[in-house]
């Protein structure tokens, strides 16, 4: 029974990874950054819910408020740092949004302490098979939202205007730029989006686990991973590889313990570079 | 040329004469001296990978780390059940006679050398395979999977830390300061003096081959991992000395706080040898040295502030001055660097555009 509780816990937290990780495909696939504050902005998302939840407001508006704030907060990280880094090194970007990871984790460190906090939601736990397994209903609930989020998100790339531009710039900013896409705007809504993305995932995941602010770098080693093993633009991939993810770190939290968890997730990462480098060196490729 | 030779000889000297009267110079700051080494350590090691060879290590503190608990279990070790002093959180139920201490660090610093060397080897072929950014992220986690595993083991003091063993008393009050001080000072020269061997080679033509194409490179008939795999066990080599040295100086290890503090040390070196220039031989060790000089002299006034400070030290570093120092001196007086420029086609050149 411990294992299917694994499972769906699994399941339902790598349905959370799967949003996080469409963000980070998004902003790699568009603008060719790996943005490493990713985390980081997840959990500025769920202290935003938090603090609505501290002034008594239900912490599942925070599903609502929090991606509008974060929209502007990352089109604000946009204007002033990525925009510069956009056309340059990778290695550039990567230091660059670390920069701004170590600076958001300490800024947050600062605002909301170093507690370990959660905003309760008070929706009860379902109960399966004769109350073996226990599924608190905020998790049920947080899995329903970023599913609905996502298909949110790929109906407007597919149908609206700038969801054209955006994937029209993804594949050739070049060619986009001529045929009048103002780049330099799609690449701050793309900007925007992911972090609005984060802010929804940020305020799930105060309702169904904790949120501290040094948890970020992890999230943003889980959605890098994620989007490796996916592909870019794979969207059932990003999904399925999310929540394989999710089952795996229950199973190793389980056989483990808890204490190796977050250990086990960056040498996962390891290991499956690691993997993808040797298969593809038989073919004389390397990831690129 | 003998000129050449001469000037820098001198300079040599004088530096070297320099770091040898500096402890008795600047008495109270000789921990602050014997960490400056260490840094420049670590810059001039990073730089052989990510300013020559082109790969953007975030996981060279592994080693670091790996130096520091090597140095300090072994030099428990050797005299006393590690578990055990691990467990008493650094009471003085063991105490290190001088003879022991010294004898203990001698032995700690040689198998921290070592080992890290031997998994740089064991682990570079399936690493340094991987390129660009993947590299970089793939370091990065092996880095914080590091600390995370070590903060789990029970024998090196889990996550309570372990207390390297205290110095004895030998001497006078300053003689714990000094020798840190000489002994860092000694890796440095050694550092030093190696990397720069290492740069009068081929070995650096053909790490900046790689830097520049390596698939072209290996085109030529140059095997280029076995010189990666080589290039960073140099790295790792002087990073577990340096990781071992900053254990016995700090005095207490802790596996994400101190030992693979990829939040600190990790980025420190990397933004040490980008703000001296990447891929220059003093662009390291000028960069730590304003590096250490701004942290030491800001980091108070700043109060609780510091990584909000590093944070944007980072970002404004690397978007407004990605060259370095040494980038912006080249710019300025590329005589000195023995390029000869000429002005009309400068100009022309200028008039092109």
């Amino acid at each position: 029974m411990i294992s299917v509780q694994a499972c769906l816990d699994g399941i339902l937290l790598g349905i959370l990874f799967a949003l996080i990780a469409y963000g980070m495909a998004l902003q790699w696939g568009v603008m060719n950054i790996i943005n490493i504050a990713q985390g980081d902005l997840v959990i500025l998302g769920g202290y935003i819910a938090y603090f609505m939840y501290l002034y008594g407001i239900h912490p599942a508006w925070g599903v609502i408020v929090s991606p509008i704030i974060m929209f502007f907060v990352g089109i604000a990280i946009y204007k002033l740092v990525i925009n510069k880094v956009v056309d340059r090194d990778l290695f550039i970007s990567i230091l660059a949004t670390f920069g701004i990871s170590i600076l958001f984790m300490q800024l947050m460190n600062f605002a909301f302490g170093a507690d370990v906090v959660l905003a309760n939601s008070d929706y009860g736990t379902t109960m399966l098979f004769n109350s073996n397994v226990v599924l608190p209903n905020s998790k049920i609930f947080s899995a329903f939202i970023s599913i609905l989020f996502a298909i949110c998100l790929v109906i407007y790339m597919k149908k609206s205007k700038l969801g054209r531009a955006i994937r029209a710039t993804a594949q050739n900013a070049r060619a986009a730029k001529i045929l009048g896409v103002d780049t330099e705007k799609v690449y701050a809504a793309t900007f925007g989006i992911n972090a609005a993305l984060c802010g929804v995932a940020g305020a799930l995941i105060s309702i169904t686990f904790t949120i501290h602010p040094y948890m970020g770098l992890p999230y943003t080693i889980r959605s890098f991973m994620i989007v490796i093993v996916a592909g870019l633009g794979n969207l059932p991939g990003v999904a399925m590889s999310g929540m394989g993810l999710g089952v795996f770190e229950e199973f190793a939290d389980y056989i483990l313990g808890t204490e190796f968890r977050i250990g086990s997730v960056f040498l996962l990462l390891v290991l499956i570079l690691v993997y993808r480098r040797f298969k593809l060196s038989r073919k004389r490729e390397y990831l690129k | 040329m003998f000129k050449m030779i001469n000037k820098n000889s001198i300079l040599y000297i004088g530096i070297l004469i320099f770091g040898i009267a500096a402890p008795f110079l600047f008495p109270a700051f000789k921990v602050q001296l014997s960490i400056l080494c260490v840094l420049i350590v670590l810059a001039t090691t990073w730089n052989i990978q990510g300013g020559e060879m082109g790969y953007n290590s975030f996981g060279n503190i592994l080693f670091y780390g790996l130096g520091m608990y090597l140095c300090a279990s072994v030099q428990v070790g050797m005299f006393f059940p590690l578990a055990e002093w691990t467990e008493s959180g650094g009471e003085k139920t063991f105490v290190h006679t001088p003879a022991q201490f010294f004898q203990g660090m001698a032995v700690g610093l040689i198998v921290a050398a070592i080992v890290p060397t031997i998994v740089a080897g064991l682990i570079g072929y399936s690493i340094l395979g991987l390129r660009g950014h993947y590299f970089a992220i793939c370091t990065l986690g092996l880095g914080v999977a590091a600390g995370e595993i070590s903060g789990g083991i029970e024998i090196i003091g889990a996550g309570q830390g372990f207390t390297t063993p205290p110095f004895p008393e030998v001497g006078s009050l300053d003689s714990r300061g000094e020798f840190f001080y000489f002994l860092s000072f000694f890796v440095l020269v050694l550092t030093f003096i190696a990397v720069r061997g290492i740069y009068t080679t081929r070995f650096k033509l053909i790490l900046n081959a790689i830097r520049d194409n390596e698939d072209k490179a290996e085109a030529m008939g140059i095997e280029t991992m076995k010189y990666k795999i080589i290039g960073w066990m140099i790295s790792a080599f002087f990073c577990g000395l340096a990781g071992g040295i900053m254990g016995g100086l700090v005095g207490y290890i802790d596996s994400t706080d101190v030992a693979f503090d990829g939040r600190e040390m990790g980025v420190f070196m990397v933004l040490m040898a980008i703000l001296g220039g990447k891929g220059t031989l003093w662009g390291p060790i000028i960069g730590a040295t304003v590096f250490h000089i701004f942290k030491e002299g800001f980091w108070t006034f700043f109060l609780g502030w510091q990584y909000v400070a590093l944070g944007v030290l980072i970002v404004v570093i690397v978007i407004y001055f990605p060259e370095g120092i040494m980038g912006w001196l080249r710019e300025k007086y590329p005589e000195r660097f023995g390029e000869v420029i000429d002005e009309k086609d400068r100009k022309a050149q200028v008039e092109l555009k």
